[in-house]
């Protein structure tokens, strides 16, 4: 024992001297680090690096494509939220957004998973068929309903006129009071099933006694749910509360397929406004803002929920 | 006796009551249920019915089924949307961004699930802070970084984009099916002389495979469907994946209802024959990616 511990390696150059230490070193260590290392290197090259250029980037007039490049302080964002008209406008769309995907969707997935969850048999095929519209790409799905919602031809134009309803034969995408309600509606009918099948599964967890004893306490079916399910469930729902939330703000690619924040800017949300930005208008510094802008949103949802959570909120 | 009869008996006629409560309330539950399929499915029935008509048709009857089903739409989409040429990039994308992703993250999930070396923690806690940064952060960043770099509009520069977006969701996902491997396994083969390369390939692979089956199904799906980083990334027509390039089909025919139809129904097919046939693996996979990212 005592010889062993003499022996033991202290300084770096006696540990690279020493064998056994080096075997351990290559194989607890640097290997494993090999392993790492090649998505690691990727994934910093890709999102890391970009991101913290982006802080830096927000912070000039750079156009994106001259070598002319000033720095400019905190303007892109005082002109952002003081100047820019336009910006508040898409920051109330993306508000809106999130107002309907943090009800529509999650009353309509909590309804049909509590319908679903005491259904014995044929219960897979229709969690099969309600998951089907989360697996299109916003491509399809979009392309199918400017079909659908097509003034002249499509189901609700046809389905009103056949029963007699004067009022449906509307441009619903090229109207603006009703374009962004309605691309949040295509998204949504691509979207609540994935809720669905989450809240389902959570349900199917919750154990079958608690159940039982709400019957002998004489529960109705209401009282069911709120005092067994809805707690049961409660930490999935909360955490697609703040999912669902900071996706509010990313939205995207369904509002430019089908409008490209139109007519008029009715449907432009950040992203959109960032898009034209960046890519259309040559403005990177001010773009790279916006997209700082939307992290910040993001990072505060996250942090509300985490004071939440730390306040005994359990989540 | 009497007090066993009795708790029997009562729960007897819970039970009845029970099933005879759920076989009224399941009438209603049905009924909901049927409604909420229709809204899922009436919108493809129409895709899928208006693929198989003339545009003549579709005008006099928009909605309801063909009364001649025509096939043409679909090889005049295919040539007029240059589909040969997408389907092959979108397999190209697709298939390079499952296999990187699945020998790079089980690489670094191996190492983080059994080799913990220093500094594991730092690591996971980077990738949980990476997963939660918006695209938009870094996208006109990344875009001035693979311009330089010379990979705007390259197969393996959006590759390489994809790989990055899901390697979180892949370490997560395929650590913590690793880690409920019973370690003892591998020490038995250990001591039957197997070598670290052996243990990993002959024992962790093998009993992880659900794992990277969903990893591949949802990183899969997610290339396949992608539409915003190929918007960005990629300009040029001969290496359009099949969203980017329909997008633009559809704004060309715009009013052409029964074209984009079977423009649509080409896109969903490969996904639909895949859905069908893994469902389970689909939607737990799903499922599970949604809560881990």
């Amino acid at each position: 024992m005592a010889v062993l511990a003499q022996k033991k390696p202290t300084t770096i150059f006696e540990k690279l001297a020493d064998e056994t230490w080096r075997r351990k070193f290559l194989r607890n260590v640097l290997i494993p680090w090999l392993f790492i290392a090649p998505l690691l290197i990727i994934h910093i090259f890709v999102v890391a690096i970009p991101a913290v250029q982006g802080v830096y980037m927000s912070m000039t007039d750079w156009g994106g494509i001259n070598p002319n490049v000033n720095f400019i302080g905190l303007e892109n964002y005082h002109k952002l939220l003081f100047e820019d008209h336009s910006f508040g406008k898409s920051l109330n769309n993306n508000i809106n957004w999130m107002l309907f995907f943090l009800t529509v969707p999650f009353i309509l997935a909590l309804f049909c998973a509590t319908m679903l969850s005491q259904i014995k048999r044929g219960g897979m095929i229709y969690r099969s068929i309600l998951f089907i519209p989360y697996v299109l790409a916003s491509v399809v799905t979009t392309t199918i309903w400017k079909n659908l919602l097509n003034p002249k031809d499509g189901i609700l134009a046809t389905t009103a006129r056949a029963l007699g309803i004067e009022g449906f034969e509307v441009a619903f995408l090229g109207r603006t009071d009703t374009a962004l309600i309605s691309i949040a509606f295509i998204d949504n009918w691509h979207f609540w099933g994935f809720l669905m099948i989450l809240f389902l599964a959570s349900m199917q967890s919750i154990p079958p006694v608690l159940y039982d004893a709400a019957k002998i306490d004489g529960a109705n079916r209401w009282e069911e749910f709120r005092h067994v399910t809805l707690p049961g469930i409660r930490p999935i729902v909360l955490f697609m509360f703040m999912m669902v939330a900071i996706w509010s703000f990313l939205a995207f690619d369904y509002i430019w397929l089908i409008t490209q924040g139109g007519p008029g800017g009715a449907s432009e949300v950040i992203a959109t406004q960032l898009y034209k930005n960046a890519f259309q208008r040559f403005e990177a510094g001010y773009a790279a803002a916006q997209g700082v802008v939307i992290s910040i949103f993001a990072g505060f949802i996250i942090l509300v929920f985490v004071m939440l959570r730390r306040r005994g909120w359990d989540i | 006796m009497s007090a066993i009869g009795k708790v029997s008996l009562r729960d007897n006629i819970l039970q009845r009551g029970q099933r005879k409560e759920r076989g009224k309330l399941l009438v209603f539950n049905h009924a909901v249920l049927l409604v909420l399929t229709a809204f899922a499915v009436i919108p493809l029935l129409v895709l899928a019915f208006n693929s198989l008509k003339t545009e003549l048709e579709i005008g006099q009857n928009p909605l309801g089924p063909p009364t001649r089903i025509v096939i043409e739409n679909f090889p005049t989409a295919w040539e007029e949307g240059d589909f040969a040429i997408t389907m092959r990039n979108s397999v190209i994308y697709v298939v390079a961004t499952i296999a990187a992703e699945l020998v790079l993250g089980g690489l670094a999930a191996y190492a983080l699930a059994r080799k913990k070396p220093p500094g594991s923690d730092l690591l996971m806690l980077y990738f949980l802070i990476a997963s939660t940064i918006p695209v938009w952060m870094y996208i006109v960043p990344l875009f001035v970084q693979m311009r330089m770099m010379k990979m705007l509009g390259t197969f393996h520069g959006l590759i390489l984009i994809y790989i990055a977006g899901n390697a979180p969701l892949t370490i997560f996902l395929l650590r913590s099916y690793m880690i409920d491997l019973p370690r003892e396994l591998e020490d038995a083969a250990r001591v039957d002389g197997a070598n670290e390369f052996q243990v990993l390939t002959r024992i962790v692979l093998p009993l992880t495979k659900p794992g990277f089956l969903t990893v591949g199904l949802v990183v899969g799906l997610g290339v396949w469907n992608e539409y915003t980083l190929a918007l960005t990334f990629v300009h040029d027509p001969n290496r359009f994946p099949v969203t980017t390039s329909f997008a633009k089909f559809v704004d060309r025919f715009d009013t052409n209802w029964a074209l984009t139809s079977a423009g649509a129904i080409i896109i969903l097919f490969p996904v639909m024959v895949l859905f069908l046939a893994l469902q389970r693996q689909f939607i737990e996979g799903l499922a599970e990616g949604g809560i881990k990212t």
